[in-house]
């Protein structure tokens, strides 16, 4: 069995942004940067799957310039087998289809039997590119699975739906599954695994022999949002912002009595 | 300007999602018909053209066969715009219909300015201002960005569609919620945790300032997932739907599935080392502070 998961690099959501000099997304200056979220449950699942499957392998693919490498190790070092890297600087500017026809330029040959991809990343958050990638494969896809088992020969999938409801959903493999949070318990990597991880398969192509299609939605600025509501700011002194909070409560709520 | 808006409907009842993308047509001014794999038995309120397709000839999930009616109504309307929820629904068929009709998607919209559209980025901290080169365009719209101003009202000239039962997928049920334990809906005071806490023992710092200020505690969604709180304590989207007097966020960002479950609350504290958070957006206070400090010296304070 041959699965695929793609995963992406993005900041860490708690960082203070800054906008690049065009104004068109973030600088990536001065960013921690981490394995999107979700993408961490794509990999936990892909390796699940194949460790119950046997003979199977893991490969992980990613966009991006070359510090995309470093979540890819992650992966690896999780357990995946091999790397794919799609090199690109100015990934940041291509649209989910563009990056969608990339990744299916190269998986179109390789027939995998499974594909997992987080359900949307957690800086664009378009929930595209999964579904876009199986549409150009050809292949059934399910997004937002928080129930993942495999019976040897077919799946059966939980999708997560509104107010804790779930549909149950059987599929057979070649098939694509998008992540939900919650999915399995993403495990961490360990040290003999991160060392083992250093000496695996890590190739980058180009995206430039992959990409052969125009964005279909352009970006024309990013921007900070207008703090629209926005109530009081408390900082200081832990004391004193006990107090201050306290007065406020009983002031505007009838909580405190 | 014409627009085809995608009803949901879930278990035989139509979903509010669908008369916020009546909200957004009547806001861009444009023309709109709809669409639903739904039942006669409950039509949407709208005074236009529905395009109906029985869902128990096309199935609840069923994505393949949606998007073929759907294709076929696109054919029939040829809008330059179809617009769906950001919902389970909604995310899972506007990329497949966006592929099939080489479109561009517009996911999570916000706000419409001219020809422009808003999306959220990084969990909305960002804004980006997008449009799609196409000549069709699909979009998304964020739960509860566009609301109808009153009730909504009328009936609909059903047209009926002739679904096909054949799936790749099977859907095979629904799962509901584990029911019991909290109800968080009927508690007054609500303080809950987010990933903020930083590990599963400083839940009980919410749990001691929930006590104190007599309500029950309640948790995001990464605490539920990471196992540190029962499902039945998640305020959310995807958990219960809360309005309380006095809600406490405590570590929480501001994911929208969070406010969607929160926002109605009386009065909103935050409490939370980042200033930017997005939990801000809808915070009465903003409380700039370490929960370990001050999570304790405030249910010290409380109980004097």
């Amino acid at each position: 069995m041959k699965i695929l998961v793609c995963i992406k690099q993005v900041p860490d959501m708690e960082s203070r942004f800054k906008l690049n000099a065009a104004g068109t997304w973030y600088s990536d200056q001065d960013l921690a940067w981490r394995m999107n979220e979700y993408d961490e449950y794509a990999v936990e699942q892909a390796i699940q799957l194949r460790d119950q499957a046997g003979n199977a392998e893991v490969v992980v693919l990613s966009i991006g310039p070359d510090r995309v490498k470093e979540a890819m190790k992650k992966a690896l070092a999780m357990g995946a087998d091999r790397g794919v890297h799609i090199q690109d600087d100015a990934s940041y500017g291509k649209d989910s289809y563009q990056i969608a026809s990339a990744i299916a330029a190269y998986a179109g040959e390789q027939n995998f039997d499974v594909i997992f991809t987080g359900m949307q990343s957690q800086d664009r958050g378009s929930a595209q590119v999964g579904l876009l990638l199986a549409g150009m494969l050809g292949l059934p896809a399910v997004t937002t699975i928080v129930g993942f088992e495999y019976d040897g020969s077919k799946a059966t999938v939980r999708r997560e739906l509104e107010g804790g409801l779930k549909s149950v959903v059987k599929l057979s493999f070649p098939a694509l599954l998008t992540c939900q949070l919650g999915l399995n318990t993403p495990r961490y990597p360990t040290l003999p695994n991160i060392m083992k991880a250093k000496k695996k398969e890590l190739v980058s192509l180009p995206i430039a022999d992959l990409l052969k299609v125009e964005a279909l939605v352009a970006t024309s600025a990013t921007r900070f949002p207008e703090r629209k509501g926005g109530g009081l700011i408390l900082e200081g002194d832990v004391g004193e912002l006990t107090e201050k909070l306290v007065a406020m409560l009983k002031e505007k709520t009838t909580v405190l009595k | 300007m014409k627009a085809l808006l995608i009803a949901e409907s879930r278990q035989g009842k139509i979903l509010p999602g669908s008369y916020e993308t009546l909200a957004f047509a009547k806001k861009i001014g444009a023309e709109a018909a709809m669409f639903l794999v739904g039942s006669e038995n409950a039509l949407p309120k709208f005074d236009g053209r529905l395009y109906l397709a029985d869902v128990a000839e096309a199935g609840e999930y069923n994505p393949d066969e949606h998007l073929r009616l759907l294709l076929e109504v696109v054919a029939r309307e040829n809008p330059q715009l179809v617009v769906l929820s950001h919902s389970s629904y909604g995310w899972d068929l506007a990329p497949r219909l966006a592929l099939a009709l080489q479109a561009g998607q517009i996911s999570e919209v916000v706000a419409c300015e001219g020809d422009n559209m808003v999306v959220p980025a990084c969990n909305s901290k960002l804004q980006r201002v997008v449009r799609a080169q196409s000549g069709l365009t699909v979009v998304t719209l964020q739960a509860g960005a566009f609301s109808l101003p009153g009730d909504p009202a009328g009936t609909p000239t059903v047209e009926k569609l002739t679904a096909q039962a054949s799936a790749k997928l099977e859907f095979a049920g629904y799962e509901e919620a584990e029911k019991g334990g909290v109800d968080l809906s009927k508690a007054e005071v609500i303080v809950s945790a987010g990933r903020g806490i930083g590990k599963p023992e400083n839940l009980a710092m919410v749990e001691a300032l929930a006590n104190a200020l007599g309500g029950e505690y309640g948790a995001s969604r990464p605490v539920v997932d990471s196992g540190w709180a029962e499902h039945n304590r998640q305020v959310g989207s995807t958990g219960q739907t809360v309005a309380p007097k006095l809600y406490v966020a405590c570590g929480i960002s501001g994911a929208i599935q969070h406010l969607a479950g929160m926002k109605k609350s009386d009065f909103v504290v935050a409490i939370n080392t980042d200033r930017d958070a997005p939990i801000g957006e809808v915070a009465d206070v903003l409380v700039v502070a370490d929960l370990k400090q001050f999570l304790p010296a405030l249910t010290a304070r409380l109980q004097k």
